[in-house]
C-alpha cells in the first residue's frame, strides 16, 4: 500500500484521478481477482441467495419454452392482426441492451477514452448475454421451431430450395449471428491477459487447469502483448460498425414492411440510438449494483458514472427527436393511415403504453442536464431502471399498436399478454441476470490489465501534485 | 399413410368392406405388431365404427413409428367395382327439407364420403346455389355426437329389443296414439300417414316446427278462402317492400329469393340501370333484408301491422282515408310511408308487397291485397295449390293442433307418442309444458338425430338417419319432387321417419329404399311388358337429374282477395300496448331452431349482421340501451307474467327502440359439447301467445356480464371518433346512388385520395397463358355467409372455438366484413366478403424468410404448408389481414371421425403453420389436367367455379382468366365501378371490387 | 506454472482444438448423408404378402402395366388391382400353387390382401398419374425397370428435388404416349430431341411453382 495521497482539489474537480487511492498494480490485481479467488463456500450468503432466485427465473423459462413449444404460439397472447406482440418486443429490446457492451469496449477503445477501463468488460460481457436473451425469441417465435433451421441459408438438395433473401428475418439471421459471434471473441481476446493472471495467482490444482486452458497459455511475453494489442484493435474496429448495423438491419424488419407506423426511414439512426440508450441504461443497473455490492467505489468511480449519464442524456433526446419527427412527418405525409396510425398511438386504446414510453425515454432523462442529478447514485440508479422500462414500451409501442390497427377497421383487434408471455420475458432477465453473477463471481469482472495501463498513466500524470502534497 | 391408401383403393361398399378388414386374421396381426398397447381396444369394433378406429390406427401408426419408414398398406378390393376410380370425386343429387321448404343438391362425394355440399342448378328453389345452413350440413353427418344407440328410459337398447316393443304395443283403433313430425315434405311419408290414419282412424298426426310458414298459409285461407303457396317473383318487381320479411335471410332456408331478387340488383350493362329494383324494409331486428334495403324504417313488430294497414289505406287498397299515426309530416315514418305509397303506385304491376313469416295472418292477407289493387297479383307474386297429400285433412299443422296435442297429452289421452324427428321438448312454446305432457304418456317414442331434451323424456329414444345417409323423397312448395339419395351408409345406423311408421304400422315394404321406389314406381304411368324397364329408366333419370320429371311446377291459379274479410281481420288485430319492452324472436342464422346447435361451422359462422360467434344475445337498440342504462355484455332479466330468462344484452345499432330480439336455438342443456349451454334459449320466454314477438316485457338488469365472441372489434363511438364497425373515411367499401352513378360513373375510382405509390423495381407482366383473377359485385352481394361456410367445407378449415375466437384467431379465408354507416341509431349496413387479394406485388411473399409463399406464374400468390416455420410475418405484412394462422393444433380435439369430411384434395393444415386463401387452386389444377387430358384444350370461361363462387346465391362472385377479353371476369373488371381496395400500395390486387349502388328514392333523399 | 503447460502445451492445445472442429464437421457432413431420403427410401424393398414378380409377369410375359394398373390413364392414383384381376387368369393357371394360397383365400373370403406400400409420397403431394402419362412421361422415369425387379424396390429418390429436376427440363423423358408402358423401349435418336419435339406439339408447360403439387 503506497502513500495516501491529498490532491488539489481544484485539480480533482476538473479531472479527477480514475484510479484513486494512489493504488498500485498490486492493489488492482488483489481486489479484482480476490473476488475470484476466495473460497467458493465463503462467498457471501447474499450472493448464493441472489443466485438461486435468479436461477429459480431461469428454470421458469425452461419450463415456458418448452409449453410453447408443445403446444404451440397459442399459448401466448398473439393473435390476428397482432402477429407479432412481446415476442419481437423482448428480441429487439434485448438486442438494443446489448449495444452498449459493444459500443463502450469498442468505440471508446478506438477513442482512447481511459475512463472506459473499468466498466468495459462487465459491459461486454452484458453485451453476450443480452444477445443470448435475444437470441431465444426469433428461434421460439416460429410456429414449428424444430424447423426453424430453414431459416439459415443450408444448401438443402432434398428439397432443391434456398431462402427467400429479400426477407429482412433472413437480414437478422446473418446480422444477430455475426454480432453475437464477434462480441465474444473481442470479450474472451480482452479476458486472455486477466485469466492468465489468475492462472499464476491460482493455489488449486483445478483453477490451474481452468484457468490454465482458457488463458490458451498466455505467458505476457512482449510478443504476446503485441498480437493482443493487434487483435484486440482489429477486433475493435470489426465490432464499431457492427453496432450500427445490427440494430439497423433490426429495424429493418418494420421499416421494409408496408404497416403505417412501421413503414418508416427514420428507424434505422432511431433504433441504433435508442439502443445505445437502452444499453448505457443496463450497464448503469448492473454496475450501480456491483459497485456496491462487490465495493468497488474506486474502480468504478463517480466520474464513470457520470459520463455515462451524459451519454444517456444525449440518446435519450436523440429518441426524443425521433418520436416528434414520427408524428411530424405522419401529418406532413398527408398519408391518412399514417396520421390515423400516430394520433392512435398517443391517444388509443394503447395509450397508456405510449406516454409510459414518452415519459420514461424523453421526460425523465432530461434530469442528467443537472450535474447534482448526474453525480447522485440514487438517481441515476431509478433513471437506468426506468429508461430501461421505457425502452421496452418503445418497442411494445412500435410494434402492438402500430398493427393492432392498420388498413381495414374490419380486422382490427386487440392484444392482451398471457401468463405466459409474462413468465417468458422473465425468465429471460432471469437468464440474463443468472450467467452475469456467475461472471461476477467466477471469472475477473473488471480488466485488470488495462486498469492498470490507466495507473501507470496516472502515477505517471499526478506525479508533480504527490510532491507539492510532501 | 395407410390411410390414404384405405381411402384411395377402396369403393363405396367402403364401410362394409372395412367392416370385414378389421376382423380379418392378417389385419389383427398387423394391428399387433404396430400396436402392442392399444391394438385390442382397437378391434372390439362391430359395426361401421370399426372404420373409426380404423383411422386412429393409421394416425396412432404414423406416430408411433414416425423414427423409422412406416410400413403401410394397401388394400385394394376384392371385386373391382365398375366405373369407380379411386380418389375420384363423384356428384349426387340428393334434397334438403328445412322449415317447410326444399333444396335440391349435390353432394361432392370422395371414395364413399360426402365430403362437400353444392346447390343443383336443375333444382327450382336452387338453381346452382346453397345457403351456409346447407353447405354445413354435410358435417352433420359426421358429428360423433350424433345418437348412435336406441335408449330404453335412458338405458342402451337395442333395434330388435325396440322392434319387439313396437309390435307388442295393442294399438287396437289407435285412440291412444299420435304421431308428431315436423313438416313432412315428402309424399311417400304422406302416403303412409295416409296409410297409418286408415289402420288406425282414431289415431291423430301433428305437424309442428317451431320456425314455420303457418301464418303465411292462414292468411292465403284469410285472402283468399282456401290454403295456397305465395311465390314472390322478385325478379319480376321493380320496387319491392318487405314487411318484416327477411327473404334474403332468415325468411327463406331456399337459396331461391335471392337468387331472383339479385337479378335486379346487378349493374352490369347500361340497360341494366333501368331494370335495377327497390327495396324497403320496415322491420324491427336489422336483418340482412334490411342491410340490403334502399330504405329501413325501424319499427316494433307489433307496430307493424298498422302500418301495413296504414299503407294499404294510402294505396285505396282499404276503405277510409290515411290518418298519420307518429308526431307529424317531420315523422320519418310519415314521409316513409308518403314515399313509398307513391312509389308502388307508379310501379303498379312491378310492384311487390311480402309480409314476413313472423307477422299475423292479417298482414299477409293485406299484403295480397295490396298487390291486388296494385294490379300486381299473378305477375309479381302467384299463388299455387298446395299438393294433395299436404291438404290431407288428417294434416293437422301448426301451434294449434300442436297446443291441442300437448292438452291431450297432459289429461292423460294420448297412452303412444311417435315423436318422429325434431325436439319438442325443447323447442315447444314454455307454457304448452310439453315436458311435463310427455312423462304422462305411457310409451314415448322419439326418433331423433340426437340424444336431446327429448330422448331424455321420452322412454325409447330410436337414432334418425341423417339426410345424407338416408332414402326418402322431397316436394318442393313449387311442387316439383326429388328423391333423397344416400351418399353413405348410416354411420350409426339410424332409421327415417318413413321406417318408423312402416314398422308400426307393419307395412309391406319396411326398408326406406323399398318405401320410395315403390311409392314412385307406382305413381308413374306405364302399361304393357316393358312398362317395368321404363320406370327403372325414369326411377335411374330422376335420381340423375336430381328432380323427378314427371312433378312438373305447378300451374299458378287465379284466385281474388276478399277485400272484406280482411278488413275485418285487420280492424280486429289488437293495437300494439306502449306499456314495456317488446321481445321478438328469430330463427338463429346458425343453430336455426337448435338443430344445428351442435354444428362447429354454424357456431362459428359469425352472424350476418351481427358478426356474433359461438352464442345469441338479446338486441336492443342503443337508445334503449341508454335508456336501461345498459351496455354490451350485461345479462339482463327478460320476464313476462311467469316466465323469465337471464339473458346477455347486445347493443345493434339500427334496431327498434323500447325491443329487443332474441336468436332461437340457444342454450341447449342436452346436446354435443359443441351446442351444450352455448347462448341463452330463448324457448324458456317464447309462449303460444308471445309466439314471435311479445309485448309488455320487463328487462332488468343482474349486475352479471358476459363476454360476446365477436369476430368483428366491437369499437365503442367516443373511442375518438374511430370505430371498427365504420369504415372512418376510408375508401374500403365504396358506395354511390344510382343518381350520383349517372353523375359520375368513376366514383369509384375517385374514391382513392392518394395516387398509387410508384415501384423503383421493374415490374414483372403477367401476361402470359391464365392469369386468374376475381370479381366481387358488392351490390349484388347480400352478407348471407355461404361463401364462408362453402370455403370452410372446401379447404378442410378447422373451428377454433369461442375462446380462439374472443382472442382473435378464427380461421375463416373469406371474412365478411361489415360496416356502418350513418348515425348510431338508424344506420345503414354494407358487407363485403373478403378473400386473399391474390397481390400482383404481394407484401406478404418478400418478407417470407423460407420462400414459403411465393408467385405462381398465373397470378396466384401460392401458400406452399409444408415449407411454412411459421413466423407471421406474412401476416402482418398483409394489408387486408386475411393470412390465417395456427396459433394451435387445431385438430387436436377432432374425434376421429370429424376426418372423413375433410377434402382429400387440401391439404389439412398442422399447427404453427399460416394458410389462405388460394382461389381453391385445387380445383384449378384438376380443371387443368382434365383439359390437358382430354385433347390439349384450353381452360373454357366458368369451367373453374371457386367453392364462394359456386354456391353464392347472389351470383356476386365471378372468378375466371383475366388474361381473356372474352371471359366474364374481365368484362367485369372493365365496369367503371371496377375497384381494388388499397390499390395506393400499389400491390395490384387480383381480386377486384364492383362498388355498391343503392337505389334510394329521391323524396326520401333529400 | 509451467510444470502444467509448457510451451509444447500449446501445439496440443491447437491440435486438439483442429481435431474436434473436424469432428463436428464430419458428424454434421455424416448425419445429413444417411438421413437423406435418397438413401434411406432408395431401395427400399419389403416383403409383400404374395411373391408376385413383375419380372415373370410384366418382363416374361410380357403383360402391359395397364393390365393391372388399370386406373393409371384416368385417375391420380395407380391403383392396386382388386383380387379378381390375379384370378382372371390364375382361375386356370397354376390354381394349385401354394405361393398363390394368399390369392384364393382373398377372393373366396373377400378379404384384401395387404400389399405393402413402397413408392409413397408425403400426403401434401399432389402427385397425379393421369397427368403425367397423358404427357408422356414413361414408368420407367420414376419406378425404374419394374419388368426386370422380381420384387419390387423403390428405384428414384422420389423427392422434391427429383420431381424439380424433370419439371425444370422435362426434355428427356417425354416420349410418345403411347409408348409410356414400353419400358424397354429404346429410342432410336436422341430421347431428348423426341422430347423436346411432342413438348412443343403438345405446349407441355410442368408448373415449377408451389401449388403446381403442394395445395
Amino acid at each position: 500500500m503506497s502513500v495516501v495521497v491529498e490532491q488539489d482539489p481544484a485539480l480533482l474537480v476538473v479531472n479527477p484521478r480514475l484510479v484513486p487511492g494512489g493504488q498500485d498494480y498490486h492493489d488492482v490485481t488483489n481486489k479484482i481477482s480476490g473476488i475470484i479467488e476466495g473460497e467458493v463456500f465463503k462467498t457471501p450468503m447474499k450472493y448464493w441467495i441472489t443466485l438461486s432466485v435468479t436461477g429459480g427465473i431461469l428454470v421458469l423459462l425452461g419450463a415456458m419454452l418448452t409449453y410453447l413449444v408443445a403446444t404451440g404460439i397459442g399459448v401466448w397472447g398473439n393473435n390476428r392482426p397482432i402477429g407479432w406482440a412481446w415476442d419481437i418486443t423482448n428480441f429487439v429490446f434485448w438486442i438494443g441492451i446489448g449495444h452498449a457492451g459493444t459500443l463502450i469496449s469498442a468505440i471508446l477503445f478506438l477513442f482512447r477514452q481511459k475512463w472506459r477501463t473499468s466498466i468495459n468488460r462487465s459491459a461486454e460481457a452484458m453485451t453476450l448475454f443480452a444477445v443470448a436473451c435475444a437470441g431465444i425469441f426469433p428461434l421460439f417465435h416460429t410456429g414449428r421451431p424444430w424447423r426453424a433451421y430453414w431459416l439459415f441459408p443450408i444448401w438443402n438438395s432434398d428439397l432443391n430450395l434456398w431462402q427467400n433473401f429479400r426477407s429482412p428475418l433472413i437480414w437478422d439471421v446473418f446480422a444477430v449471428s455475426t454480432y453475437g459471434t464477434v462480441s465474444a471473441l473481442f470479450w474472451f481476446t480482452g479476458l486472455i491477459p486477466d485469466l492468465a493472471t489468475i492462472r499464476d495467482r491460482a493455489t488449486t490444482k483445478v483453477r490451474q487447469w481452468v484457468f490454465g486452458v482458457l488463458a490458451l497459455g498466455w505467458r505476457g511475453s512482449a510478443r504476446h502483448w503485441r498480437n493482443y494489442e493487434a487483435a484486440y484493435l482489429i477486433l475493435a474496429g470489426i465490432s464499431t460498425p457492427l453496432v450500427l448495423s445490427v440494430h439497423t438491419i433490426v429495424s429493418f424488419d418494420f421499416a421494409v414492411s408496408v404497416i403505417p407506423g412501421w413503414h418508416t426511414t427514420i428507424f434505422p439512426p432511431y433504433f441504433v440510438a435508442g439502443a445505445i440508450f437502452s444499453g448505457f441504461a443496463c450497464v448503469m443497473t448492473l454496475l450501480v449494483i456491483a459497485r456496491w455490492s462487490l465495493n468497488l467505489h474506486d474502480l468504478i468511480t463517480i466520474k464513470h458514472l457520470e459520463n455515462m449519464c451524459k451519454i444517456m442524456l444525449v440518446t435519450g433526446s436523440i429518441v426524443g427527436y425521433a418520436y416528434g419527427t414520427e408524428f411530424f412527418i405522419a401529418w406532413y405525409s398527408g398519408n391518412g393511415y399514417e396520421r390515423f396510425t400516430f394520433l392512435n398511438r398517443a391517444f388509443g386504446p394503447y395509450y397508456w403504453a405510449y406516454w409510459t414510453m414518452i415519459s420514461c425515454n424523453v421526460l425523465i432523462p432530461q434530469l442528467f442536464w443537472f450535474k447534482r442529478m448526474r453525480t447522485s447514485i440514487p438517481v441515476m440508479f431509478v433513471i437506468s431502471i426506468t429508461t430501461n422500462i421505457g425502452m421496452w414500451f418503445e418497442r411494445f409501442v412500435i410494434i402492438v399498436t402500430s398493427l393492432h390497427r392498420d388498413f381495414l377497421p374490419s380486422s382490427w383487434g386487440y392484444f392482451r399478454p398471457t401468463w405466459v408471455d409474462m413468465c417468458t420475458f422473465t425468465g429471460t432477465i432471469g437468464l440474463f441476470l443468472t450467467l452475469f453473477l456467475l461472471f461476477a463471481r467466477f471469472l475477473p469482472m473488471i480488466a485488470m490489465s488495462e486498469v492498470k495501463g490507466v495507473v501507470a498513466d496516472e502515477k505517471h500524470k499526478f506525479k508533480g501534485q504527490e510532491l507539492v502534497a510532501r | 399413410m395407410s390411410l390414404i391408401s384405405i381411402k384411395s383403393k377402396t369403393g363405396p361398399k367402403y364401410w362394409r368392406s372395412l367392416d370385414h378388414l378389421a376382423d380379418t386374421p392378417e389385419f389383427r396381426e398387423w394391428v399387433h405388431r404396430e400396436f402392442p398397447v392399444s391394438a385390442s381396444e382397437m378391434l372390439d369394433g362391430k359395426s361401421r365404427r370399426t372404420v373409426l378406429k380404423l383411422m386412429a390406427a393409421s394416425f396412432g401408426l404414423a406416430g408411433l413409428t414416425a423414427c423409422r419408414r412406416p410400413v403401410e398398406h394397401i388394400l385394394p378390393n376384392v371385386a373391382g367395382i365398375e366405373d369407380y376410380i379411386p380418389g375420384a370425386q363423384y356428384y349426387y343429387s340428393t334434397a334438403m327439407p328445412l322449415g317447410g321448404q326444399v333444396t335440391g343438391l349435390l353432394i361432392e362425394t370422395h371414395d364413399g364420403r360426402p365430403t362437400k355440399v353444392e346447390g343443383n342448378p336443375g333444382h327450382p328453389s336452387s338453381l346452382g346455389a346453397a345457403t351456409a345452413i346447407q353447405q354445413a350440413s354435410v358435417l352433420g353427418i359426421y358429428d360423433p355426437d350424433r345418437s348412435s344407440k336406441v335408449l330404453e328410459g335412458g338405458k342402451e337398447s337395442s333395434f330388435p329389443k325396440f322392434e319387439a316393443a313396437v309390435k307388442a304395443l295393442s294399438l287396437a283403433d289407435g285412440s291412444g296414439l299420435r304421431f308428431l313430425s315436423g313438416l313432412v315434405m315428402s309424399p311417400s311419408l304422406s302416403a303412409l300417414r295416409a296409410q297409418a290414419l286408415a289402420k288406425f282412424p282414431k289415431a291423430k298426426w301433428v305437424e309442428y316446427e317451431p320456425v314455420a310458414r303457418d301464418n303465411e298459409t292462414a292468411g292465403t285461407t284469410l285472402a283468399f278462402g282456401q290454403p295456397l303457396y305465395p311465390h314472390a317473383q322478385y325478379d319480376k318487381a321493380k320496387v319491392v317492400v318487405a314487411l318484416d320479411s327477411d327473404f334474403l335471410g332468415l325468411d327463406s332456408t331456399a337459396p331461391l329469393p335471392t337468387k331472383l331478387f339479385s337479378k335486379r340488383r346487378r349493374v352490369h350493362a347500361e340497360e341494366d340501370v333501368d331494370k335495377i329494383n327497390r327495396l324497403y324494409a320496415v322491420e324491427s331486428q336489422f336483418s340482412l333484408t334490411g342491410a340490403n334495403a334502399d330504405h329501413r324504417l325501424r319499427l316494433r313488430g307489433s307496430e307493424i301491422p298498422q302500418f301495413a294497414a296504414d299503407l294499404a289505406t294510402g294505396l285505396g287498397a282499404l276503405p277510409g282515408t290515411l290518418v298519420v299515426v307518429g308526431n307529424g309530416s317531420g315523422d320519418k315514418r310519415t314521409k316513409f310511408l308518403g314515399a313509398m305509397i307513391k312509389d308502388l303506385k307508379s310501379a303498379g304491376t312491378e310492384a311487390l308487397v311480402v309480409a314476413g313469416a313472423r307477422q299475423p295472418a292479417s298482414v299477409h292477407a293485406l299484403a295480397y291485397l295490396i298487390n291486388q289493387s296494385l294490379g300486381s297479383l299473378g305477375t309479381t307474386i302467384t299463388f299455387t295449390k298446395p299438393p294433395a297429400e299436404k291438404v290431407d285433412p288428417n294434416a293437422l299443422s301448426g301451434l294449434e293442433a300442436f297446443r291441442a296435442l300437448a292438452a291431450e297429452m297432459s289429461s292423460g289421452q294420448v297412452s303412444t307418442l311417435v315423436i318422429l324427428g325434431g325436439n319438442p321438448a325443447y323447442t315447444s312454446p314454455a307454457d304448452l309444458q310439453f315436458a311435463v305432457a310427455l312423462s304422462k304418456v305411457t310409451n314415448s317414442i322419439h326418433l331423433g338425430l340426437e340424444d336431446d331434451e327429448t330422448a331424455a323424456a321420452a322412454k325409447w329414444h330410436v337414432p334418425e338417419a341423417h339426410y345424407l345417409e338416408s332414402w326418402g323423397d322431397t316436394r318442393a312448395r313449387s311442387g316439383v319432387a326429388a328423391i333423397q339419395q344416400p351418399m353413405i351408409d348410416p354411420l350409426y345406423g339410424g332409421r327415417t321417419a318413413a321406417e318408423m311408421v312402416a314398422l308400426l304400422i307393419d307395412a309391406k315394404d319396411k326398408k326406406a329404399y323399398d318405401i320410395v321406389k315403390n311409392y314412385w314406381l307406382n305413381q308413374w304411368p306405364g302399361a304393357g311388358k316393358d312398362a317395368a324397364a321404363v320406370k327403372e329408366k325414369t326411377w335411374r333419370e330422376s335420381l340423375n337429374a336430381g328432380v323427378i320429371a314427371s312433378t312438373k311446377t305447378v300451374e299458378n291459379i287465379k284466385a281474388s282477395v276478399d277485400a272484406k274479410k280482411v278488413a275485418a281481420a285487420v280492424a280486429a288485430e289488437p293495437k300494439p300496448v306502449a306499456a314495456g319492452v317488446e321481445v321478438g324472436f328469430y330463427p338463429s342464422a346458425a343453430a336455426w331452431d337448435g338443430r344445428f346447435a351442435n354444428n362447429g361451422w354454424m357456431q362459428e359462422a359469425p352472424d350476418p349482421i351481427t358478426k356474433l360467434t359461438w352464442g345469441n344475445a338479446a338486441m336492443i337498440s342503443p337508445a334503449t340501451a341508454r335508456a336501461q342504462n345498459l351496455t354490451d355484455g350485461d345479462i339482463v332479466t327478460l320476464s313476462r307474467g311467469n316466465v323469465k330468462l337471464e339473458a346477455a344484452v347486445m347493443i345493434q345499432p339500427g334496431h327498434a327502440d323500447n325491443a329487443a330480439s332474441i336468436a332461437l336455438g340457444y342454450g341447449r342443456e342436452r346436446c354435443g359439447p359443441v351446442g351444450q349451454d352455448v347462448g341463452f334459449n330463448a324457448y324458456l320466454i317464447r309462449t303460444s301467445d308471445a309466439y314471435w314477438f311479445g309485448q309488455g316485457f320487463t328487462i332488468a338488469p343482474t349486475g352479471k356480464t358476459h363476454k360476446h365472441a365477436t369476430t368483428q372489434e366491437h369499437g365503442t363511438i367516443g373511442d375518438q371518433g374511430v370505430n371498427a364497425e365504420h369504415q372512418n373515411g376510408r375508401p374500403v367499401v365504396r358506395e354511390a346512388t344510382l343518381e350520383e352513378y349517372k353523375k359520375h360513373p368513376k366514383f369509384a375510382e375517385e374514391a382513392q385520395e392518394v395516387p398509387a405509390l410508384e415501384s423503383i423495381y421493374p415490374q414483372v407482366i403477367y401476361d402470359k397463358g391464365y392469369q386468374w383473377g376475381m370479381s366481387i359485385d358488392l351490390t349484388s352481394c347480400t352478407g348471407c355467409n355461404a361463401c364462408v361456410v362453402a370455403c370452410q367445407s372446401e379447404n378442410n378449415i378447422p373451428v377454433v372455438g369461442k375462446d380462439q375466437v374472443m382472442r382473435g384467431r378464427e380461421m375463416h379465408w373469406i371474412r365478411m366484413d361489415r360496416y356502418y354507416t350513418g348515425a348510431e341509431d338508424d344506420p345503414t349496413i354494407v358487407e363485403q366478403p373478403v378473400p386473399c387479394m391474390q397481390c400482383e406485388n404481394a407484401p406478404c411473399e418478400n418478407v417470407c424468410p423460407v420462400a414459403a409463399t411465393t408467385h405462381s406464374p398465373e397470378g396466384l400468390n401460392d401458400m406452399a404448408y409444408n415449407r411454412c416455420v411459421g413466423t407471421r410475418y406474412c401476416l402482418n405484412n398483409c394489408p387486408f389481414k386475411v393470412r390465417h394462422f395456427n396459433f394451435l393444433n387445431f385438430h387436436k380435439h377432432d374425434p376421429d371421425v370429424a376426418g372423413l369430411v375433410h377434402n382429400p384434395d387440401v391439404s389439412v393444415r398442422m399447427r404453427g403453420v399460416m394458410e389462405k386463401c388460394t382461389y381453391c387452386v385445387q380445383r384449378i389444377e384438376e380443371a387443368r389436367i382434365n383439359a390437358k387430358v382430354d385433347g390439349r384444350r384450353a381452360i373454357k370461361d366458368g369451367e373453374i367455379k371457386t367453392a364462394c363462387q359456386q354456391t353464392c346465391p347472389a351470383d356476386a362472385i365471378v372468378f375466371g382468366n383475366i388474361n381473356d377479353p372474352a371471359s366474364r371476369v374481365s368484362a367485369l373488371k372493365k365496369q367503371e365501378r371496377n375497384y381494388a381496395m388499397l390499390a395506393e400500395l400499389d400491390i395490384r390486387p387480383r381480386t377486384t371490387y364492383l362498388a355498391k349502388l343503392r337505389n334510394p328514392n329521391p323524396e326520401l333523399q333529400a | 506454472m509451467a510444470v502444467i503447460f509448457p510451451k509444447a502445451s500449446d501445439l496440443v492445445l491447437k491440435t486438439i482444438g483442429a481435431v474436434v472442429g473436424l469432428g463436428a464437421v464430419l458428424g454434421i457432413a455424416a448425419y445429413a448423408y444417411y438421413t437423406y431420403p435418397t438413401v434411406i427410401d432408395t431401395g427400399y424393398q419389403p416383403q409383400q404378402p404374395v411373391p408376385y414378380s413383375h419380372k415373370l409377369h410384366a418382363g416374361q410375359l410380357g403383360l402391359d402395366c395397364f393390365y393391372c394398373h388399370a386406373t393409371v390413364y384416368k385417375a391420380a392414383f395407380a391403383a392396386v388391382p382388386p383380387t379378381e384381376t390375379c384370378m382372371n387368369c390364375h382361375k386356370r393357371v397354376k390354381d394349385r400353387s401354394p405361393r398363390l394360397e394368399v390369392v384364393r383365400q382373398s377372393y373366396a373370403s373377400g378379404q384384401p390382401i395387404p400389399w405393402i406400400q413402397i413408392h409413397r409420397l408425403p400426403d401434401y403431394v399432389y402427385f397425379n398419374h393421369e397427368a403425367h402419362l397423358s404427357a408422356g412421361v414413361s414408368c420407367v422415369t420414376c419406378h425404374g425397370r419394374i419388368d426386370q425387379m422380381i420384387e419390387v424396390h423403390q428405384d428414384q429418390p422420389l423427392n422434391m428435388a427429383f420431381c424439380l429436376e424433370c419439371h425444370r427440363n422435362p426434355a428427356p423423358n417425354i416420349r410418345p404416349a403411347e409408348l409410356v408402358t414400353k419400358l424397354d423401349w429404346v429410342p432410336d435418336r436422341d430421347p431428348a430431341e423426341i422430347g423436346r419435339e411432342i413438348i412443343a406439339q403438345k405446349h407441355l408447360e410442368p408448373p415449377t411453382n408451389c401449388s403446381g403439387c403442394h395445395r
